[in-house]
């Protein structure tokens, strides 16, 4: 089977169809969710000229140059790659799929193990329907407030919508937020009356006014909020609490930059990109169509391994604080956890530990989670009345527990630790 | 004088090799377009899996000037692009009082000229060169903050940069531009949208094989096979930072000079510091595991003798 359709290998010149075929494969890609626009489609129609088309890997890896800029599109374009320019039939079969007026046929069986995406990508509509087949009847929900669940729940959440009312309160609620996180000093400067150093751009400028002297400009490093990684627990034990979380998330996303967000339970989700939708209906739906684990059991330590192997490295730069959204209870006894929370501690500049059990006066570090996790936090903070994005926000700009507090429990562990 | 552009991917493919460098044909394929199109090249990958090691083999095969961008954080454009030599300057102006000129735009003029510019990096690189276009080599973007990468997106479209006082200054012939990230942060879409895009990937066993043949000459043909079959295993495990091609040449090096003809588990543990830079790594190799590698690499290669 010839590998490509519409060009002989000795011209090395995309000819008009070629050219077509590119811009459909574009759009294929597209759909499956890569970011293509006109701008890639043309780079790679000057690339493969360029290129020639002498063999399929040539080609492969030309097209694969333009159209991937990111490590995980490569599954997608492998796939849709090797679809798309198999056959040059399947090709026209596939472009009746895109357009949605035309019948959709029936696609091979080898194409069973495609990744989800892509095939939706090709067959709009197919991809949907099974979804609402086994959409199970929806489940009675058991309030697992203090029990551990150890059951890994796959299911798909709906959110209530919020009224519009309730989104402006939440962003004036965010407008006041005061996390107290100190600003950071950045190696950029500005222009400053008192600053440290003279500004010689500045002053140079100044000079060559009809003065006398050299008037000196000074200037002083800017300052700005330090990158902000949150990690949520939405395991059963926090189900009540996980609706304000995201909305809380999602606002958090949109009001400042460079803000990442995770969700854990069984496994660990990013969520970052869902939420950096402005709609908070829509974000909020991807961000819960991607999530599997909602109200399951939670296995702290080994979503923080993953978390530490697979993503600390790249959100945790330019001294970002993490905030970690937990009540500590581990279903695995807490394998792993205080190693795990050593590391993270480390290589962040901040780790603010929000727990909602710490609204109840009384509270100990008891659990094992608990103990594990307490010696590696920078600051613990409890969360009165979470049942506003209002209340969340406060319970985040009051000052933290103090430090005698968090002293004493640790003193304690450590005695309890060496009697043992 | 510099040699002509590579003409096709084979070419490209030999170009490299004749600089020591082992490349696979997805990296040729990439590099031969972003010469012939004069397009940047963005390679992302772990680190030490060679991507520095592109441009400085390409600066040495090619016989062009390498200019190099370090970045870090708080990079701005008087440390990458130019810098005026305020010092010089304000001795201008002083002689300039001396002798009475009063004429404010001819001081102006006089102080603002070339000769108080100093050239960083980027302008050095729009600069014309006797041998040609440079290569000019930003390296670990990732390190840089937003803006300076928004900054490069003109420079790297247009290929030209404005000095207010001055004009703006376009490149004759335009550089040989290779990005590099250890992705620390996303680079944001718009800059990698002007590139070609690349991961490279740790080599194969056969391709790592030759680059060790040809890196570390010293080290026999077997123990170049247990390292790499060692090594390649490492790959396979859930470290926390996999060694690259950088750290087998270092380990096969390191071994070669200890004269080990033949890996052990006590060498092994003696030297593993040079292959795992973490001590949670460490630690969890030292012992029983490295030994049951061993014995499996040693197992694979009596299965699979070299030809």
């Amino acid at each position: 089977m010839n590998a490509l359709p519409d060009a002989s290998p000795s011209s090395g010149r995309p000819t008009g169809r070629l050219a077509n075929n590119i811009v459909h494969f574009a759009r294929t890609l597209r759909t499956a969710g890569l970011r293509v626009g006109p701008g890639q489609v043309l780079r790679a129609i000057e690339a493969v000229e360029a290129a020639g088309l002498g063999k399929r890997d040539d080609f492969y890896w030309t097209l694969h140059s333009v159209f991937v800029n990111r490590r995980d599109q490569r599954e997608i374009f492998d796939q849709a790659f090797h679809v798309y320019w198999r056959n040059p039939r399947l090709l026209e079969k596939m472009m009746e799929m895109l357009l949605p007026q035309v019948g959709v046929p029936a696609l091979p069986e080898d194409r069973k193990q495609l990744s989800r995406r892509l095939q939706d990508a090709l067959q709009p509509g197919r991809g949907e329907a099974p979804r609402e087949e086994d959409g199970e009847p929806p489940q009675v929900e058991i309030e697992a407030t203090f029990t551990v669940s150890d059951r890994e729940v796959l299911q798909h959440r709906d959110f209530e919508q919020m009224s519009q009312t309730e989104i402006d309160q939440a962003l004036r609620a965010i407008a006041h937020l005061r996390l107290a996180v100190p600003l950071r000093r950045t190696r950029r400067y500005q222009p400053s009356r008192r600053g440290a150093r003279v500004d010689f751009r500045a002053s140079l400028r100044r000079a060559l006014r009809p003065e006398g002297l050299i008037d000196l400009r000074r200037r002083e490093p800017k300052l700005r909020p330090p990158p902000l990684v949150v990690l949520c627990d939405i395991s059963g034990s926090m189900a009540r609490y996980t609706r304000m979380f995201l909305h809380f998330m999602h606002a958090i996303t949109n009001d400042r930059d460079r803000v990442h967000c995770f969700t854990f339970g069984t496994r660990l989700s990013n969520i970052s990109r869902a939420l950096r939708n402005k709609d908070v209906d829509f974000a909020l739906q991807k961000a819960s169509a991607q999530v599997e684990d909602w109200s399951g059991g939670t296995r702290i330590g080994q979503t923080l391994h993953e978390f530490n192997n697979k993503w600390s490295r790249r959100v945790l730069g330019q001294g970002a604080v993490v905030l970690l959204i937990t009540d500590g209870l581990d279903r695995e006894g807490a394998a792993g956890l205080a190693e795990e929370m050593e590391r993270l501690h480390k290589s962040c500049a901040r780790l603010i530990w929000l727990n909602p059990l710490l609204r109840y006066g009384a509270y100990e570090p008891k659990s094992q989670g608990n103990k594990a996790m307490l010696p590696h936090v920078d600051e613990f903070r409890p969360v009165h009345n979470l049942d506003s994005l209002a209340g969340l926000i406060a319970a985040l700009s009051t000052t933290p527990v103090g430090d005698k507090r968090l002293a004493q429990w640790r003193m304690d562990l450590r005695k309890s630790g060496s009697d043992a | 004088m510099s040699s002509p552009a590579p003409v096709s991917i084979d070419a490209t493919l030999e170009l490299l090799k004749s600089g020591d460098y082992i490349a696979d044909r997805s990296l040729a394929t990439v590099l031969y377009l972003a010469l012939k199109l004069g397009r940047p090249l963005f390679c992302e990958g772990e680190a030490g899996v060679g991507k520095t090691e592109i441009a400085k083999v390409l600066s040495e095969t090619l016989r062009r000037p390498l200019i190099r961008l370090q970045c870090y954080e708080g990079l701005d454009v008087a440390s990458a692009v130019y810098e005026w030599n305020y010092s010089r300057q304000m001795i201008e102006i002083r002689l300039a009082e001396a002798q009475g000129v009063h004429d404010r735009g001819q001081l102006a003029a006089d102080i603002f000229d070339e000769r108080f510019l100093i050239r960083r990096p980027l302008l050095e690189a729009l600069s014309p060169h006797t041998e040609g276009a440079p290569i000019l080599l930003i390296d670990e973007l990732d390190r840089t903050d937003e803006p300076f990468e928004a900054y490069l997106l003109e420079v790297l479209s247009d290929f030209q940069v404005t000095i207010p006082e001055l004009g703006t200054v376009k490149a004759t012939q335009k550089p040989i531009v290779i990005i590099t990230s250890n992705r620390t942060r996303e680079i944001h879409d718009a800059l990698k949208r002007r590139c070609f895009y690349h991961w490279v990937d740790y080599p194969d066993l056969e391709r790592e094989l030759e680059i060790l043949k040809v890196k570390a000459p010293g080290a026999g043909e077997r123990l170049s096979r247990q390292v790499v079959g060692f090594v390649q295993e490492l790959r396979k495990l859930d470290l926390f930072k996999a060694p690259g091609v950088a750290e087998s040449i270092d380990w096969a090096t390191a071994l070669s000079e200890l004269n080990a003809l033949d890996l052990n588990p006590k060498t092994i543990n003696d030297t593993l510091g040079v292959l795992l830079k973490y001590q949670d790594d460490i630690q969890r190799l030292q012992g029983s595991e490295a030994a049951e590698i061993l014995r499996q690499v040693n197992a694979d290669i009596a299965a699979q003798p070299l030809g």
